[in-house]
């Protein structure tokens, strides 16, 4: 590539910026605890409400993280410099988060408000939204959480019930949401809301931003499956809301809510294996720790899940690689939350083999017992968080392969 | 590792398709099923002269085009897409990665430029690995009138059309490599019958075959190992290309074919069968594209690279050729639809070169389970 070529592509500029990411996490991951070792070891750093006083150190650990990067200029990396962030491209995300990968960086509390929340207020939002909102989401200040899903209303998001009412200059809030994650420490959220109920399902709906502390407003912690209450239902009750939170345009709110969910979907599936996905050089050291490496039936199926996490990554590296070229992603970026879920629930399942009847009963001061317990928890809640992987199916179909929409029931 | 195409190997890919499809519709396919050579000997030479794809991996001193084998996966993806019978996989894969490890040696050289000029086929009988051996059969022996080698071998790919054979055997000295002429006495060649109906095998029978060897033992023991993987490669890449193209197939029907007053495709239990062939597609095309990256440029790791592409790829291929038949329905099991074409062709390529299962044990070993 000649000098000429590489100043219009800005080859060197993202060299020097990935220098620069790795200098900074080098110097300062061994000093905020940011190894990967590290926060294996403190496996109670994963957020769990009935801990209180051990959530509240990890929420302060993920603060000082997210105002760390805010101070060394890496977050809101493709946000734009007047709201606070580094008015770069994509391609320099990516070697952020390649870059970062080797550690373990406390940032699930904003995963939502900077993957989802944080880009539709700037995709959509008035001017004065932006300069209030932006800066605190990328200092760690104010977590946001989003507000979608109701009983009524998960896949099908858009026949979504809750009523927002015009009150004279306000808007008047009744309903009930849920799967809300984060709500309980989160300072705003984002909330789709119907307003016109005449209207056909997907025109009638507005999106809102919500100040979790307004009156009237009840957040109740949902317990997981695995014990542990990452999310909850939210009460909304006769909660007004000021008609400048608007966030786009009245009655065009399931527009607002795809820039959100297509951001939720990259989010979520950008080809990253789960941190709770065991890897495949874990289960090789479980089998050789109990001595049954030689089983060849194990053996074959410890190689099956190296052979997903191979193709989880390469999927990611092909991702990544386009977006570094300028090119957009092809259909490898609709694939890749699939082979994450399907390899999630396959590793579990080998794990809790390979551990035996040690996976299912544990001494009580075993600290780490629970390991391989937990990681069987947590799968099922892979293939539905983010979309269910029924849905991802119908968005390759659809969008994809183009194959035809299933004829709808209701009216569009 | 860098898993783009470039903008060449588009424009390359472009050009070898287009060959392809104006060479192998699936009426040429047929007849070549019944044609006693199993492959258009013009078509072959239009490789050649048209696209130089034979000498495509050989290096240009000795006549080749001196690209790499991240070309020759391309070309074998765009085969293995119109499954256009050719010797390609014989000589232009199997018998040019065995002969590169010796290229110093004058009778390497020799057929390499024999390769790259068009002429000459080569068929490579080795035979296919067991979980405790290299399949190494055949046995050398060195007279005052030269060597000659004893033994049979089965599963020759291309054996019985091939002008060469290429054949590794044991010896006094290690594991060597021969050449033998196809037509020489004390060879006999059998085709076999296949399942994959657009591809030739046999069964050969060496008895005091007069044999000259080629490249020395170290060199036959590099080319065993990295011929092997370089094939499972090529295959893999193969099978991506049958494997893109039933997924095509399917998605055109589903979308077309309607019951119950709308297109197939529109039912879920369709369109999520779809959906798992593209995941399978594109899992497969990840391993093919680290495997021919790694092959160029990180040797050692290409034992690992390969037998995750085979296994990735044999494994896919298998399911979703299956799947464009049951898409299909009734008409996907008749003997005039293509679908039953790519089901042979990925049951047969899944168990050459080291079944999945195999390549899986591999992988295991590689972790470092004991």
């Amino acid at each position: 590539m000649t000098e000429a070529q590489q100043h219009i592509d800005g080859t060197d500029d993202l060299e020097a910026f990935r220098d620069r990411v790795r200098t900074w996490l080098a110097a300062e991951a061994p000093r905020q605890g940011w190894l990967r070792e590290e926060s294996r070891s403190a496996a109670a750093a994963r957020p769990q409400t009935h801990d209180v006083a051990g959530f509240e150190r990890y929420l302060e650990r993920a603060r000082s993280c997210q105002h760390a990067l805010f101070d060394a200029g890496f977050a809101g990396i493709t946000w734009p410099k007047e709201y606070g962030g580094q008015g770069l491209s994509n391609r320099e995300q990516v070697v952020f988060n390649e870059e970062s990968q080797a550690y373990d960086l406390p940032l699930i509390p904003f995963t939502i408000g900077l993957g989802m929340c944080g880009p539709t207020v700037l995709a959509v939002g008035t001017d004065a939204q932006k300069r209030r909102h932006a800066t605190p989401m990328l200092t760690g200040e104010e977590i946001w959480c989003q507000m979608f899903s109701e009983p009524g209303a998960g896949s099908d998001v858009a026949g979504l019930q809750m009523r927002a009412e015009r009150a004279n200059d306000q808007w008047r809030i009744n309903g009930q949401k849920v799967w809300t994650s984060g709500a309980h420490y989160s300072r705003f959220g984002m909330l789709l809301a119907r307003t016109s109920p005449d209207l056909p399902k997907h025109r009638g709906l507005t999106m809102f931003i919500v100040d979790m502390q307004t009156p009237g407003i009840q957040i109740r912690p949902l317990r997981q499956m695995n014990g542990a209450s990452g999310f909850n239902e939210v009460f909304f009750d006769d909660v007004l809301i000021p008609a400048e939170n608007v966030l786009g345009e009245v009655d065009d709110g399931w527009r607002t809510s795809l820039v959100t969910l297509m951001n939720e979907r990259v989010a979520i599936g950008a080809g990253r294996q789960s941190g709770e996905t065991p890897t495949a050089q874990s289960l090789v050291e479980l089998a050789e720790h109990r001595g049954i490496s030689h089983d060849s039936a194990l053996r074959d199926a410890v190689a099956e899940v190296y052979i997903q996490e191979r193709v989880l990554s390469l999927l990611s590296h092909r991702i990544n690689g386009s977006i570094l070229q300028g090119k957009a992603p092809g259909p490898e970026g609709s694939v890749a939350k699939l082979v994450a879920t399907a390899l999630a629930r396959r590793a579990a399942a080998l794990g809790a083999e390979l551990a035996g009847p040690a996976a299912q009963a544990w001494s009580p001061t075993d600290p780490a017992g629970d390991h391989w317990a937990a990681v069987m928890l947590m799968a099922p809640g892979l293939s539905i968080a983010g979309g269910t992987d029924e849905i991802m199916r119908n968005i390759i179909g659809e969008r994809v392969l183009g194959l035809p929409k299933e004829p709808s029931a209701t009216k569009r | 590792v860098n898993l783009i195409p470039t903008e060449d190997h588009e424009a390359f890919r472009r050009s070898v398709r287009a060959f392809v499809e104006a060479k192998a519709p699936p009426t040429e396919v047929r007849r070549l099923i019944d044609d006693p050579t199993g492959y258009d000997d013009a078509t072959w030479r239009q490789m050649s002269d048209q696209l130089a794809l034979p000498g495509l991996a050989v290096t240009t001193e000795l006549g080749g085009d001196g690209s790499g084998w991240t070309e020759v996966a391309l070309v074998m993806e765009e085969l293995g897409r119109a499954l256009l019978p050719s010797p390609y996989l014989s000589t232009a894969v199997i018998a040019t990665a065995v002969l590169l490890e010796s290229s110093a040696d004058a009778e390497s050289a020799e057929l390499l430029s024999l390769i790259a000029s068009g002429k000459t086929t080569i068929a490579v009988a080795v035979g296919q690995p067991t979980a405790d051996d290299s399949g190494v059969t055949l046995v050398a022996q060195h007279s005052p009138t030269g060597w000659t080698i004893d033994g049979d071998i089965n599963f020759v790919i291309g054996g019985a059309q091939a002008d060469v054979l290429l054949v590794p055997a044991t010896s006094p000295d290690g594991p060597l490599f021969f050449r033998i002429e196809a037509t020489a006495d004390g060879v006999h060649r059998t085709p076999l019958t296949t399942l994959d109906l657009t591809r030739r095998q046999a069964r050969i029978e060496l008895r005091a075959a007069p044999a000259q060897p080629v490249g020395d033992s170290e060199s036959a023991s590099r080319a065993l190992a990295r011929g092997f993987d370089l094939t499972a490669t090529a295959i893999a890449a193969e099978q991506l290309g049958g494997a893109a193209k039933c997924l095509e197939a399917a998605v055109a029907y589903a979308g077309m074919r309607q019951q119950f007053g709308r297109a197939i495709g529109s039912f879920q239990a369709v369109k999520h069968m779809c959906a798992d062939m593209l995941i399978d597609v594109e899992s497969v095309r990840s391993t093919v594209a680290y495997a021919a990256w790694v092959a160029d440029n990180e040797p050692a790791s290409l034992p690992v690279a390969a037998s995750l592409a085979k296994a990735c790829a044999s494994d896919a291929f298998n399911r979703v050729s299956a799947s464009n038949i049951q898409i299909h329905g009734g008409i996907g099991f008749t003997w005039e639809h293509d679908a039953h074409l790519y089901y042979r062709r990925a049951r047969s390529t899944a168990l050459l070169f080291g079944d999945s299962h195999w390549h899986r044990e591999r992988l295991a070993h590689s972790l470092g389970m004991g």
